[in-house]
């Protein structure tokens, strides 16, 4: 981005300013207050009219952090668990108890990997059905023992080889659709980068959805879009505007409850504030949610997925 | 709304006079009288394949005689995002509409079979692909809660490429929209019968198609999650020749059985047996 470059060079301006102005010859304290004020601003403006299609980049940016890099800021103790007890041990998905203000909850998380190795790993974040399976068996766990469920969203899909066909990828992520709908605990899920796709939709059904400022969450991602209906790789950016993939729109179609800011230039340049962020509200949801009894809340979020959709109804005759 | 539209929401299951009296098998090659080709359940009497069904052909492959009744609502889809590829997508619905005769890719009613009252839905693949937006969502779910209130079996046939793209994240939200109701079935204990057919795929087979009681394959079924184009791209794994047919998705254990055809019929009013106490 050309913005990007922009930025970049007034920071490496303020930079040598405070290097001349340690010196103690001259005073620049005012120039270097009066530069950083232009930073801020021109970075505000920058991101704000960031098109769709830069705001996936930014969701996909190798630098942002990932579900492990908010854990330890946001929770303490967490202890992570393995298995679906069945095949296999997902490392796409993690999941594991952690405390929340002295609560026990149950965190059900996305990583993607960030060594070339790490990558390989999680299979860039892309679960299979034992990590879907995985998943749901820790979710069942909370809610024998009224912990509650939080999960982090972040993959580009679940993964597609021939394996998750094998195992069955469809039926484990439609079982997870649906034990999720009744599991008699609160739950909050958050897109903390990538939403990819019913990958995603499958540890996202909850009592609130919330995303990450700079996440996004699409029914496909704008590339298979543009291959698929318009059969041209260069129309990715349109495809990824037209799907209507991210938070603020997704917040104006009201199908995501809250938008949660991000650092000013997006998550990875503060995870401390992100993650403060974070914490903040899901300690206020949770807190919300756990003033309900079962019957509520069971019954609120029935009614949240029962009327989902937009379609015009025919007068009648 | 003209009232042609209307005419949507009261589908009747009476072939239309077809122009043509002959079909060509796209496999032998064969001309075929169509009327043979008909009482042959669409299947080609030289070759066995399978002619594609429409979603009324196969509801009327499946129940008694005369026995349909639409019980869909009548909703038609919206275009929330406005969004536009090649045409805008309204457009898209409007020749979608035109094309089958159809509100939109599914149909829905109450009939029998062999006398048994079932809620029955079948999905329309000439209608966007039988893509799962909002309406297809909203009627599974009325067809479920009609099941429900009517103490029925329903049954799901699935004929559909997944959701519906151009509906974004409401279609997404469909696949839990139709988990959630689909559990009330469970905890009422009305059976969900789903059949699934050439093709039964993505967000359809990711979400409602799967959570069948019993789960019904039709000989030549295409099932699966990924397309194989997305799993070769990423993976570069070679696929074996079974990959996602109706032999694979039984082998492993993803559906009870795989039923040809001709038999569907008699399969189900048998499992409906099982079910069922005895009027």
């Amino acid at each position: 981005m050309k913005d990007e470059m922009t930025l970049a060079a007034l920071r490496e301006q303020i930079n040598e300013l405070r290097r001349l102005n340690a010196n103690g010859e001259i005073d620049l304290s005012s120039e270097i207050l009066l530069l950083e004020e232009k930073l801020r601003r021109l970075t505000a403006a920058s991101y704000a009219k960031l098109a769709d299609w830069d705001r996936v980049k930014l969701s996909r940016h190798p630098q942002r952090p990932y579900a492990l890099d908010y854990i330890p800021e946001i929770f303490g103790n967490f202890y992570e668990l393995h298995g679906d007890r069945i095949y296999g041990d997902d490392r796409a998905m993690i999941v594991g108890l952690a405390k929340l203000k002295q609560r026990t909850v149950m965190i059900v998380a996305q990583q993607k990997g960030r060594t070339p190795e790490e990558k390989k790993e999680r299979f860039f974040g892309m679960s299979r059905p034992q990590g879907y399976r995985k998943a749901l068996r820790v979710m069942k766990l909370a809610e024998r023992f009224s912990f509650p469920v939080i999960t982090l969203i972040d993959t580009p899909g679940a993964y597609p080889g021939i394996e998750s066909e094998e195992l069955n990828i469809s039926g484990a992520i439609a079982n997870n659709l649906q034990e999720m709908s009744q599991l008699k605990v609160p739950t909050i899920a958050i897109v903390i980068g990538e939403g990819g796709s019913g990958g995603a939709l499958a540890i996202g059904v909850a009592d609130r959805i919330m995303m990450l400022e700079n996440a996004t969450y699409s029914v496909i991602s704008p590339e298979g879009c543009a291959a698929i209906l318009w059969r041209d790789n260069g129309m990715i950016s349109e495809a990824a505007r037209a799907l209507g993939l991210t938070a603020s729109r997704l917040k104006e179609l009201g199908l995501i409850d809250e938008i949660i800011p991000e650092s000013l230039g997006g998550a990875h340049t503060d995870l401390q504030e992100t993650a403060a962020n974070l914490k903040e509200v899901l300690i206020r949801h949770l807190s919300y949610l756990s003033s309900l009894s079962n019957d509520e809340l069971l019954k609120e979020r029935y009614a949240r997925y029962r009327f989902i959709g937009r379609y015009r109804i025919l007068p009648k005759e | 709304m003209s009232l042609k539209d209307r005419d949507y929401f009261n589908v009747k299951l009476e072939r239309q006079d077809d122009e043509s009296l002959w079909l060509k098998c796209k496999a032998c090659s064969e001309l075929i009288f169509k009327k043979r080709v008909r009482e042959n359940n669409n299947i080609c009497p030289k070759c066995g394949e399978y002619f594609f069904l429409t979603a009324r052909e196969r509801i009327e492959s499946l129940i008694d005689d005369k026995s349909f009744t639409d019980i869909s609502k009548s909703i038609i889809a919206d275009d929330p995002l406005n969004f536009i590829d090649s045409k805008p997508y309204l457009k898209r619905i409007e020749e979608a509409q035109a094309n089958t005769e159809l509100a939109d890719a599914l149909i829905l009613g109450s009939a029998t079979i062999n006398g048994k009252g079932v809620i029955i839905a079948a999905m329309e693949f000439r209608f966007v692909g039988g893509s799962m937006g909002s309406v297809m969502g909203e009627q599974i779910c009325h067809g479920m809660e009609e099941a429900l209130r009517l103490n029925r079996p329903f049954i799901l046939i699935s004929s559909s490429g997944g959701a519906r793209m151009q509906e974004g994240v409401f279609s997404l939200f469909q696949m839990a929209k139709t988990s959630a109701v689909r559990a009330k079935l469970s905890e009422n204990k009305i059976l969900f019968i789903s059949i699934m057919t050439y093709p039964t795929t993505g967000g359809v087979a990711a979400s409602i198609a799967s959570l069948g009681d019993v789960i019904i394959a039709e000989k030549g079924a295409l099932i699966g999650f990924a397309g194989r184009r997305v799993i070769q791209n990423t993976t570069g794994e070679e696929l074996p020749d079974d990959f996602q047919t109706d032999a694979f998705a039984l082998s492993h254990g993803s559906v009870d059985r795989v039923v040809s055809r001709e038999n569907l019929r008699d399969e189900l009013s048998k499992l409906l047996s099982f079910f069922l106490e005895a009027e």
